[in-house]
């Protein structure tokens, strides 16, 4: 289950430069959501939208394509976006619900969705889940002492951030450049992520993410029937320029490497909580 | 159908919104009982006054102490039916009834409210208040698989109904502080949100991704903890949520829509 059951993976980037702009990598997300809203498969879709403080992302359901487009591009830090899933069928009275989340929040979709005691309504209403590539995330306040204490960047100079190549990147509005190694980052993971068993967002009905693909492309696994048949709509409609997977550098190898290592660096954590104490464990969600 | 399994709703005290849930499967109620269960108690719905022998009970509000029936008929329950659910928060949790002190007009001495799990062993709980009608509408449906099933859908029934059943023994109290205890102290969150989306008061707020409780608004449903994707995630079920829809989808005649 490295890689989750899919139907198909491609190497892909919006067709739309203007979402492409500001989009993190291929702009899949935003496309396919701006596709799902103008085609009417989604009435809104739940996204990581600007919120108050710098970088700290407040979910919104997003019911217009500028909505989607201002909540582009990836911010490191947590975003509870299953808490609108309710308020978004019954405060905004949305029928299909389109929802975006790290393989974490897709988890808790699929629960919601088998086990709804406290999710009237939903089950039936998630009309598009697409879920991101996650290796970890970080707390506001420790995404805030990487950029500002180790990148020696202000918060809100910040204009865009990034994983990649071992490191951690801040771009500045003034076009500056500031890294360090990722290694510096790993204190500052959320802790709930070290007992994480998924990277590709396996329950997603398309998941995404740059790990595979080029620079500004994306690598996307088309997982149920249902991300089938909007994704193959959305290709039919010519919103997304595709590349064969086989064709690209550094392509699905990586992607199951990367993975693999995160599922067995987890378990052996999910094991060792077993006995952290003295005769004594902490408790493993999972069984 | 030949096959049916029996099915009947207990009423403790409650306010009948689990039985209101239960109805607002609309079509989905009618096929229930035209296919699968026939209801062979229910206060509301059936003229039927002595709590029979069952398959199943779906037992909704907590038992009043001071009250020989309820007592008597919690007792009863226990010994007619193969299998109790404790429908809802009140039955299983207590929920608002925690909070009655007696005074009441007119049985003032009705002071105390226990969960049904105090005085009988109880085999699934169902949380929240009240619990979504598809929630109810799976366990109905697994449970009919459970019984009558072939072997294949009796494993996947069993291993649906299993989180259920262990919160069930997981005790008979349960608040916004088991997100506290078992999740955040647990070193488990990751901060969804999920928590916050479930309370059906509101009194969870996510701030700086953690799950904030107003305790005062707690009502003690049990929702947050048990809808929470870190509380109980049964890979084996939900990996497989796609085919368990559709066949849910099917056994309620929506299949191919
Ligand atoms: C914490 C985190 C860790 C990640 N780790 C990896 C990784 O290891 N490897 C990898 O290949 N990709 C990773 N990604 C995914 C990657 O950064 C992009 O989000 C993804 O490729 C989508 O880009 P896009 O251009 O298609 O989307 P865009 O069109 O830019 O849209 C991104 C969408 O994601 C939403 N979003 C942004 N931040 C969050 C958040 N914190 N929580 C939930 N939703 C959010 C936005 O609201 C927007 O709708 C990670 C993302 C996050 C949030
Ligand atoms: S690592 Fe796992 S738990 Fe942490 S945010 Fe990513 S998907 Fe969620
Ligand atoms: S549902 Fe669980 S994991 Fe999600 S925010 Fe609430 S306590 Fe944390
Ligand atoms: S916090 Fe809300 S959901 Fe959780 S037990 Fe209390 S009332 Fe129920």
């Amino acid at each position: 289950m490295v890689l989750g059951n899919y139907k198909s993976v491609i190497s892909a980037r919006a067709a739309d430069a203007e979402i492409l702009k500001r989009s993190q990598d291929g702009g899949i997300v935003t496309q396919l959501f701006a596709y799902a809203l103008e085609e009417g498969i989604i009435d809104g879709a739940i996204v990581a939208g600007p919120g108050e403080e710098p970088w700290k992302p407040e979910p919104v359901v997003a019911t217009t394509r500028a909505e989607l487009l201002a909540a582009r591009g990836t911010r490191y830090t947590i975003s509870p976006n299953m808490m609108l899933i309710k308020e978004a069928t019954r405060s905004y009275g949305l029928d299909k619900v389109g929802i975006v989340g790290t393989p974490c929040q897709m988890q808790a979709v699929r629960k919601a969705q088998l086990y709804p005691m406290a999710m009237r309504k939903v089950p039936d209403k998630i009309a598009l889940a697409i879920g991101i590539f996650c290796m970890e995330n970080f707390p506001y306040q420790g995404l805030e002492a990487i950029v500002e204490d180790h990148c020696n960047v202000k918060m809100e100079s910040a204009d865009k951030m990034d994983i990649g190549k071992g490191k951690f990147s801040v771009y500045t509005e003034r076009g500056a450049v500031s890294q360090i190694p990722l290694k510096a980052t790993h204190k500052y993971e959320q802790p709930g992520c070290h007992v994480c068993l998924d990277y590709v967002a396996n329950l997603a009905d398309v998941s995404t993410g740059s790990v595979g693909s080029p620079d500004g492309w994306s690598t996307v696994f088309v997982r149920t029937k249902n991300g089938e048949n909007v994704w193959s709509k959305a290709i039919d409609a010519g919103y997304f320029e595709t590349k064969d997977i086989a064709s690209v550098k550094p392509g699905l190898d990586l992607v199951t490497k990367l993975a693999t290592d995160k599922i067995d660096k987890n378990k052996k954590f999910v094991e060792a909580r077993a006995t952290f104490g003295v005769n004594k464990g902490l408790r493993n969600p999972y069984i | 159908m030949a096959n049916k399994i029996t099915v009947g709703h207990v009423h403790m005290s409650g306010c009948t919104g689990c039985l209101v849930s239960l109805a607002d499967n609309y079509e989905g109620l009618f096929k229930i009982f035209d296919d699968y269960a026939d209801l062979v108690y229910c206060l509301t719905l059936a003229d039927v006054r002595h709590i029979p022998e069952m398959d199943v009970a779906l037992v909704e509000g907590s038992v009043c102490l001071q009250d020989e029936t309820s007592v008597r008929e919690i007792k009863e329950t226990r010994e007619r039916a193969k299998i109790v659910v404790a429908l809802g928060g009140c039955a299983a949790y207590g929920n608002i009834t925690r909070f009655c002190r007696g005074g009441q007009w007119n049985q003032p001495q009705h002071e105390s409210y226990v969960p049904i799990g105090d005085l009988i062993d109880v085999d699934i709980v169902i949380p929240s208040c009240p619990p979504g009608a598809e929630s109810i509408r799976n366990v109905c449906v697994m449970a009919y698989l459970l019984l009558q099933g072939t072997d294949e859908q009796k494993e996947l029934a069993a291993a649906y109904l299993k989180p259920l059943m262990d919160l069930a023994k997981r005790g008979t109290e349960a608040c916004g502080c088991d997100l506290m205890y078992d999740v955040i102290n647990q070193g488990l969150c990751m901060g969804c949100g999920t928590c916050a989306a479930s309370c059906p008061v509101r009194a969870i707020t996510m701030e700086y991704g953690r799950p904030a409780i107003d305790r005062d608004m707690c009502i003690k449903c049990g929702a947050c903890y048990a809808q929470c994707p870190r509380s109980f995630f049964n890979f084996d079920v939900i990996n497989q949520f796609e085919g368990i829809m559709e066949a849910i989808d099917g056994a309620m005649g929506k299949g191919g829509e």
